[in-house]
């Protein structure tokens, strides 16, 4: 079974999406969206004792990892039950302080990181604004060749997915400058297209089973709305793009783990596959879900809303084709 | 889960590369559609059998290297990254011979595979009917017992390559008045030269004339020529249908191929502003990669002992759009080159851009239309409740 998930791999998924379940995360998405963060700091811990964030931590500081495979898996049920926060930043921010060569911060935050008791924003050299600063302990920014570990950050501003608190980040001490910077920054962006892909999948697949059912149920003219041919191509339609997309996630992953340097097309190649069936299924449930899938009422509305922000994040469309064929 | 080769897939790799490196012509042969370019064919077919590179996954005995499923997918993408021709036995090879070392005799396989590895015998397949397409089960030509074998009648159309092949391979309904369709059915082997045939080539798209409708009156076949139980057919169709949409009819290497050639295109020819090209080369690049990964996932899962169901129509839809989006897109970086044709003298790769392209435009046609493909994703892998027919 050497091009499929290990039977590990997949329990882990399903303890996971289990656990996430059991969990009720729509009402925590729906509290972290109103700047309460108690709920989502509660699941946080949760998932930490799982060893989710522990595996994007190196053994040395108290991690498991990193492991870019079994992180993608476990993102994956992020995405699929829409958890709200830094996720992909905290990852990212691990990633990026490993390889920092700074030990201070490296001591300081990877063991906390592993642990779950630390929530890390890291903004990417050009990024205008910080995702969820205002619930994180530590917001690193890199701005070409220097990091400053921020102070404050600007007021929250509206946006698409009002579970995705965007603010700029203000003010900040300079933590380190030089090259490694920009290679950190570099396999940091990497690992954080990855997750964003993996969550992006889960978020997919998490539309396309709640549409399937409603369209099971749904009856107008007295039949299932699910009989109808232009209903069942376009659910074709999502489940073929979902299914293409996870392999590419997979051996993203892959590459990540055996070669850093060279990773950067695959990576991207899953990014532009994943971001772009999830953004699909977004449109087929909203759809398809008719004027019920408009409303924000259902919990359907939190995963929609996330779509189009987890396709652009860490990489628009644009900007991954053009560094898959960059080579 | 890991992509690694293993030792074995990569010698096996090294050994493909080098035979053809060594062989592979240095000019493409002329089109198999035409006369002339069917001869050249089979001479090449003849050469990959006199060193058992024509089906690797067969059987030692019959021709072949015992390669595993991965093997196959590697030799595949060697031999389409090598620029060797296409495959004149294809549907025999990878339609027909599934299904005898499936349902077949012993006395079958030590008869047809043979010849069939060689190119000496080349078969087509002989399923649709003019009035029955996406409908197979209602087709009409029939199969009437006679002494020691049967007799065929009827028409048979669209068939590949027919016009120069030796032999096809069909469904012919056997016991008139079942209550449902796809019973009844008898599946056949019956040679194209036979008293009663008449095969009338009917021009494609590209005008080029190996496709045929074949004609049959009162044609004889010999029991020892009928596949499986009489009556049976449609199981033994549908068990190889299946393995045609899911991995062997497209190996993931011809698309991977084109996917690099696409991408020296780009390279070499694009301006490189041009954003909404580049996107779709990017897009085709993304497909075929992906493609690759998923193929070698069923194959993984084939080699575990799982099957295929209705997966192989996720596969089916797949490849068949990408191939269009990769030619598509090629053509669009050509400009006004890309138009030209094979025998064009400037036509670039010796027009096989544009032969590809028409080609490609067939994909979601045969082999089961992607509407009905759709209709069995729906239905079967999503759960969905039938529609009306
Ligand atoms: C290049 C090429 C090579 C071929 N080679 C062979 C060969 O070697 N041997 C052989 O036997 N056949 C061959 N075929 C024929 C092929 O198998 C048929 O064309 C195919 O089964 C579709 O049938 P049809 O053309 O009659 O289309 P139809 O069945 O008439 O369909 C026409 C359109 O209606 C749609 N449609 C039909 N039913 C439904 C439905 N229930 N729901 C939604 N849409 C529907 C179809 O999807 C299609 O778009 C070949 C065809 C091509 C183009």
């Amino acid at each position: 079974m050497r091009f499929l998930l290990t039977d590990e791999q997949r329990e882990f998924a399903r303890t996971l999406d289990g656990m996430l379940g059991a969990f009720g995360t729509p009402a925590v998405v729906r509290a972290w969206a109103a700047g309460e963060h108690k709920p989502g700091r509660d699941l946080w811990a949760r998932l930490a004792e799982t060893g989710v964030f522990a595996l994007a931590v190196p053994e040395a500081y108290g991690g498991l990892g990193p492991l870019p495979l079994e992180l993608a898996v476990a993102y994956t049920e992020l995405g699929r039950h829409a958890v709200p926060g830094p996720l992909v930043e905290t990852a990212a921010a691990a990633a990026f302080l490993d390889r920092l060569g700074e030990t201070g911060a490296a001591d300081a935050w990877l063991p906390r990181i592993a642990s779950g008791d630390a929530i890390v924003g890291l903004c990417a050299d050009g990024a205008p604004f910080a995702l969820d600063a205002d619930a994180a302990d530590a917001v690193f920014v890199v701005r070409g060749d220097t990091v400053c570990r921020t102070e404050a950050h600007g007021p929250v501003q509206p946006s698409l997915d009002p579970a995705r608190r965007l603010s700029r980040p203000l003010g900040g001490t300079v933590l380190t400058r030089g090259p490694a910077v920009t290679a950190a920054a570099t396999y940091a962006t990497d690992t954080a297209r990855l997750l964003t892909a993996a969550q992006a999948l889960g978020l997919g697949r998490a539309l396309l089973d709640e549409t399937v059912g409603h369209v099971k149920r749904r009856t107008q003219f007295a039949v299932p709305i699910g009989s109808f041919q232009a209903v069942q191509h376009r659910l074709a339609d999502t489940l073929l793009a979902l299914e293409f997309a996870q392999p590419l996630v997979h051996a993203a992953a892959l590459a990540l783990a055996r070669d850093a340097a060279g990773a950067g097309p695959d990576i991207a190649a899953a990014k532009v596959a994943a971001g772009e069936a999830c953004h699909t299924a977004a449109r087929t449930a909203l759809q398809l879900h008719g004027a019920l899938g408009y409303t924000d009422e259902p919990d359907l509305s939190l995963r929609i809303r996330k779509a189009r922000p987890l396709r652009d994040a860490w990489g628009t469309p644009s900007e991954c084709r053009a560094r898959v064929l960059a080579g | 889960m890991d992509l690694d080769f293993t030792a074995a897939e990569d010698a096996f790799r090294t050994a493909a590369r080098a035979w053809l490196t060594e062989n592979v012509p240095a000019t493409p042969l002329p089109s198999l559609e035409t006369r002339e370019g069917f001869a050249a064919h089979r001479d090449w077919e003849r050469r990959l059998a006199a060193d058992r590179w024509s089906v690797v996954s067969w059987p030692e005995a019959y021709g072949g290297r015992g390669a595993s499923l991965l093997q196959w997918l590697v030799f595949e993408e060697e031999y389409y990254a090598a620029g060797a021709p296409g495959r004149v036995g294809q549907n025999g090879i990878s339609l027909l011979a599934p299904t005898l070392f499936e349902h077949g005799t012993e006395e079958q396989r030590a008869r047809v595979l043979g010849p069939m590895a060689t190119g000496e015998v080349v078969w087509a397949q002989a399923w649709s009917e003019p009035e029955s397409g996406s409908d197979l089960a209602s087709l009409r030509s029939t199969a009437v017992r006679t002494d020691g074998g049967w007799l065929l009648s009827g028409q048979k159309t669209w068939s590949s390559r027919a016009a120069f092949a030796d032999r096809a391979f069909g469904l012919f309904r056997s016991e008139p008045g079942t209550d449902k369709p796809h019973h009844g059915l008898t599946y056949l082997m019956f040679p194209l030269d036979a008293p009663g045939v008449t095969v009338r080539p009917i021009g494609r798209l590209d005008g080029k004339p190996a496709f045929a409708e074949l004609f049959l009156d009162e044609v004889f076949v010999p029991d020892a020529d009928v596949i499986g139980e009489p009556g049976r057919g449609w199981w033994v169709a549908m068990s190889t249908a299946g393995n045609e949409r899911g991995l062997t009819l497209r190996s993931p290497g011809r698309f991977t191929a084109a996917a690099d050639r696409l991408t020296a295109l780009w390279h070499a020819a694009a301006d490189p502003g041009d954003t909404a090209l580049r996107d779709r080369v990017a897009d085709a690049v993304i497909g075929a990669r992906a493609y690759r990964l998923f193929a070698y996932a069923n194959a993984s899962r084939l080699a575990a002992g799982g099957t295929l169901g209705a997966e192989s129509s996720l596969n089916k839809v797949f490849w068949s759009e990408l191939d269009i989006a990769l030619h598509e897109t090629a053509l669009d970086l050509l400009g006004p080159y890309g138009t030209l044709a094979d025998g064009a003298d400037e036509a670039p790769a010796h027009g096989s851009w544009a032969d590809g392209y028409v080609f490609s435009l067939a994909g979601p046609i045969y082999a089961g239309t992607n509407e009905i493909q759709r209709n069995i994703i729906a239905e079967r892998l999503l759960g969905l409740p039938k529609g009306r027919r």
